[in-house]
């Protein structure tokens, strides 16, 4: 039976021989770094060029950066929108822009047919470096931003989240939130953009990644084609250090929701955090781990408080937030709150044991191809390595790191790095009155 | 540029892909599980479905949302492996998992590791007949459901109005009924409802077993062969057709709800694939969907976002692969000083115009550019090919139609489009629902704060 079964487990695992993507990395001319992984087995490349040029680099206008980003595919050169969609779209190739607090982004998928390569490539070079900012276009895109934002009125989770942001962030370029605000948007006007554009669209604050069928001189030649027009320029001075919060705070929004939202935090970790791994992985245990973790089994499988119940570090160039959060009917919103706050002290102070430490390793290292066996995430996993400049062998050591944490590092990093003294309380939803119930 | 000599290149590619391609392979065990094969040795992982042919839309009134709930129970519990082990094994096997339910099937997945897929299949036969519903565990993952209806649908304008929209399109067909149920039907499941579903439904007979990845199709056979042929057929008894009365005028309704923005969504009774009167029907209502909604390039967002600005976003969408007739939406919302009225009638002038204009070579092809293209894009998803597979099975179309998907688009005519946007896009079949925004809670924009951060 047993044998059986071993022959069959051969069988099933194929003899390709698998490794880690292999990252080559270097500079254009201009000064861009470039991250190319070449993929066989699909005529198709994704390319993406990022930019130093997140929310966080708003100043005090919230929402410039975002704005900026959504009007570049709206004219470029001689194209107006609907000539830049149809150039796209005739070659089957998508592209799109995005922006979040640390890094705007311009992205292609496309064929590598060289007729279509080319039209699509041409297209977003077109769009880099010489986008229109027109006075029509601006005022639509503007108007259009203010009625998403007024939308983010009437929903208790996106209130919340802007909420716990400004709490946990303050006056940081972390503290606001990426799409800015009704009063900073209806202020802007193309100049704004325009500079914007200028200062942070630069080929010195800016790198390329190419995940997909080119060649490598096929990858330089696209690099170049990229981002040769755009100006030289200059790397933005390093964003402030974050300021911890002084004490606990509590806010409490009144929406008139079936559910409140629950999300509590502090500033957590950072890219190059030497705690980072320690912390994910006590995370993965704490509240991570999809349908597995300490949360989710107090909060949803045994008193069935909530469909959704999870905490994780989000970590950017500064310590980005850690978030726990849940969703409950209002009346018990209290109960809730007191069972996420004794299940992240209990496991404060007590750490995992080590059968769950061991089970959480064994999910994320046994699942660990899975985090890019698309060209999609290896992109996406490329692009992150890239802008925060991490080793290029980041995936190769991602196991190992994994690996290496233990128990005692897990509580020693919790201890030192998630303080309940300091956590941050938010809470949208109706107070149920005492008549109500 | 020469559009002509683009699109040959385009539609010479997919046939270059598919060179490349691995057909999909399928064995149906003597229990009658039909399990498929897709290979994609890229990666050394695999996602392995189980698909059941029962959602929504297989649920009489009273248990509305039933098959969602019974998904919930399924990881409670059997009797070799009690609640809550089938996720940790899963887990401790570097397994991702989760389910899903629509109006026509109810789904069930793993991604592992390749060499894993035994551990996936052992605990899917288990659950797949030896399931154990407990008053207790129901108790809690009624509440868990209950607050999963108040995220996605109660707290949530447009997703509430939606809602109440598929309840007036639908006059008898089951489609009208929220997969995740109605509140007071959730409310007042009972364990014998879950225990007679399951045992209606749950059976290797009617079921599709789907693997994708890094495996050699006679293996996983084989594998299937070890886990599940043990398994006892049901005999299944047909759901009933429920086909859809005759929609005998526009329907149209407001919903007041608060929120901050007015929406509005317009759907056509059409059929599907299944239905179609002409296969080539839906193929074209598809392109149709495409000429409206299909990229920043398509009528919708040129002409209306960006040309006449009356809308900050507007879409069209049909599914094709639904197992009963449906419905051609469209939704949007208006841009500041428009309102939906203005944008009904914006929206019914671009109906007219495909119904009574050609719609031009070069954007046709675009809109085949981008079938073609996609065809090439899906293919670095295994999930999303798995997905198709399933789908297509569950509904039962077949799977071999996501074969024979964008040859059938690329048929599609100029006058095709036409006949359709003529045949089904009328006034009569009509239903409109208009979101009517209430004023939201005064103190909102001033919370109540206890300051403790800077």
């Amino acid at each position: 039976m047993r044998i059986h079964l071993l022959s069959l487990i051969f069988l099933l695992a194929s003899q390709s021989v698998w490794a880690v993507a292999k990252i080559e990395h270097w500079q254009t001319p201009q000064g861009s770094r470039v991250y190319y992984v070449q993929t066989e087995g699909l005529p198709m490349v994704d390319i993406q060029v990022a930019f130093d040029a997140g929310s966080a680099r708003d100043g005090d206008q919230f929402g410039l950066s975002a704005l900026t980003s959504a009007l570049l595919d709206s004219g470029a050169g001689q194209w107006n929108a609907d000539d830049i969609a149809q150039r796209f779209e005739s070659v089957g190739a998508q592209f799109g822009t995005g922006v979040s607090n640390d890094m705007a982004s311009v992205s292609l998928r496309t064929l590598t047919d060289k007729l279509l390569f080319d039209k699509a490539l041409e297209t977003m070079r077109g769009i880099l470096t010489n986008p229109s900012f027109n006075e029509a276009d601006f005022q639509r895109e503007k108007s259009r931003t203010l009625a998403g934002l007024k939308q983010q009125e009437e929903s208790p989770g996106d209130l919340a989240d802007i909420a716990f942001y400004k709490a946990l962030y303050g006056d940081h370029p972390y503290g606001h939130p990426s799409s800015g605000t009704i009063i900073t948007v209806s202020g802007f006007e193309t100049a704004n953009l325009r500079s914007f554009y200028q200062k942070y669209y630069v080929a010195a604050n800016a790198i390329v990644v190419i995940v997909g069928d080119l060649s490598r001189k096929q990858a330089e030649l696209t690099a170049e084609t990229l981002v040769s027009g755009l100006q030289a320029g200059t790397k933005p001075d390093v964003l402030p250090e974050v300021v911890m919060p002084v004490k606990a705070g509590k806010q409490h929004i009144e929406f008139p929701s079936s559910q409140t939202h629950v999300l509590v935090g502090m500033p957590g970790s950072y890219r190059k955090d030497p705690d980072y791994f320690t912390l994910y992985v006590g995370n993965h245990i704490l509240g991570g781990g999809g349908l597995v973790s300490k949360l989710f089994d107090e909060v949803r499988e045994k008193r069935g408080l909530a469909y959704s119940a999870r905490s994780s570090f989000a970590p950017m160039f500064r310590p980005g937030p850690f978030t726990v959060s849940l969703q409950t009917r209002n009346d018990q919103t209290g109960q809730a709150l007191d069972v996420l706050n004794l299940t992240l002290a209990d496991f404060i102070n007590q750490g995992p044991t080590e059968a769950e430490l061991l089970a959480a390793k064994k999910n994320i290292t046994g699942g660990f191809a899975m985090r890019f066996d698309t060209n999609k995430e290896l992109a996406s996993y490329v692009s992150m390595i890239g802008f925060y400049d991490m080793p290029l062998d980041y995936l190769d050591t991602f196991r190992q790191n994994v690996e290496q944490v233990t128990v005692a590092s897990i509580k020693d990093a919790f201890k030192r790095r998630v303080n309940p003294q300091l956590m941050q309380t938010i809470t949208v939803g109706a107070s149920v009155s005492s008549s109500e119930k | 540029m020469n559009n002509r000599l683009l699109y040959a290149a385009l539609l010479w590619l997919p046939m270059f892909a598919s060179h490349a391609d691995t057909k999909v392979s399928e064995h149906v065990l003597g229990n009658g599980l039909k399990v498929l094969v897709k290979e994609d040795h890229r990666s050394p992982v695999v996602v392995s479905q189980v698909w059941y042919k029962v959602g929504s839309s297989y649920e009489p009134g009273g248990i509305t949302g039933i098959s969602h709930m019974l998904e919930h129970m399924m990881f409670k519990g059997t009797d070799k492996h009690p609640a809550g082990e089938f996720s940790r094994i899963v887990a401790e096997n570097g397994g991702d998992e989760n389910a899903f339910t629509g109006t026509d099937y109810t789904a069930y997945f793993q991604t592992m590791e390749a060499s894993r897929l035994a551990v996936s299949f052992e605990l899917e036969a288990d659950r797949m007949r030896n399931l154990h519903l407990l008053a207790e565990e129901l108790k809690k993952e009624l509440e868990v459901v209950t607050e999963e209806r108040r995220m996605r649908t109660d707290d949530n304008p447009q997703a509430k109005m939606q809602e109440h929209f598929m309840a007036l399109a639908h006059t008898n067909s089951p489609y009208k009924n929220p997969v995740i149920g109605w509140p007071s039907d959730i409310a007042n499941y009972k364990v014998e409802d879950l225990q007679a579903w399951y045992q209606r439904w749950y059976a290797p007979n009617n079921a599709t077993l789907v693997v994708a990845g890094d495996v050699e199709p006679k293996a996983v056979f084989a594998l299937a062969e070890k886990y599940f042929a043990p398994l006892k057929p049901s005999e299944i008894k047909a759901v009933k057709p429920q086909d859809e009365v005759e929609q005998l005028g526009v329907r149209k309704m407001t919903v007041k709800l608060p929120a901050k923005l007015p929406y509005l969504i317009m759907g056509y009774k059409v059929p599907t694939l299944k239905t179609a009167e002409h296969e080539w029907e839906a193929y074209a209502l598809e392109v149709l969907a495409g000429v409206l909604d299909g990229g920043s390039s398509a009528r919708l967002s040129s002409g209306l976002v960006r040309g006449k600005q009356l809308a900050v976003s507007a879409g069209a969408s049909y599914s094709l692969a639904s197992r009963l007739s449906g419905l051609f939406t469209l939704d949007a919302t208006p841009a500041a000083g428009k309102n939906v009225w203005d944008l009904e009638a914006a929206l019914k002038n671009e109906i007219t115009n495909l119904q009574i204009k050609l719609v031009d070579t070069v954007e046709l092809q675009r809109i085949k550019a981008q079938v073609l293209a996609a065809a090439v894009y899906e293919r670095d998803s295994n999930f999303y090919q798995a997905m198709q597979l399933g789908m297509l099975e569950t509904v039962g179309l077949g799977w071999q139609k996501a074969d024979d998907y964008v040859t059938k688009v690329n048929k599609v005519t100029a006058e095709q489009v036409r006949d359709v946007a003529r045949k089904y896009l009328l006034e009569d079949k009509l239903s409109v629902a208009y979101l009517e925004p209430l004023p939201i809670n005064e103190s909102a924009s001033e919370p109540n704060t206890q300051k403790g951060a800077k």
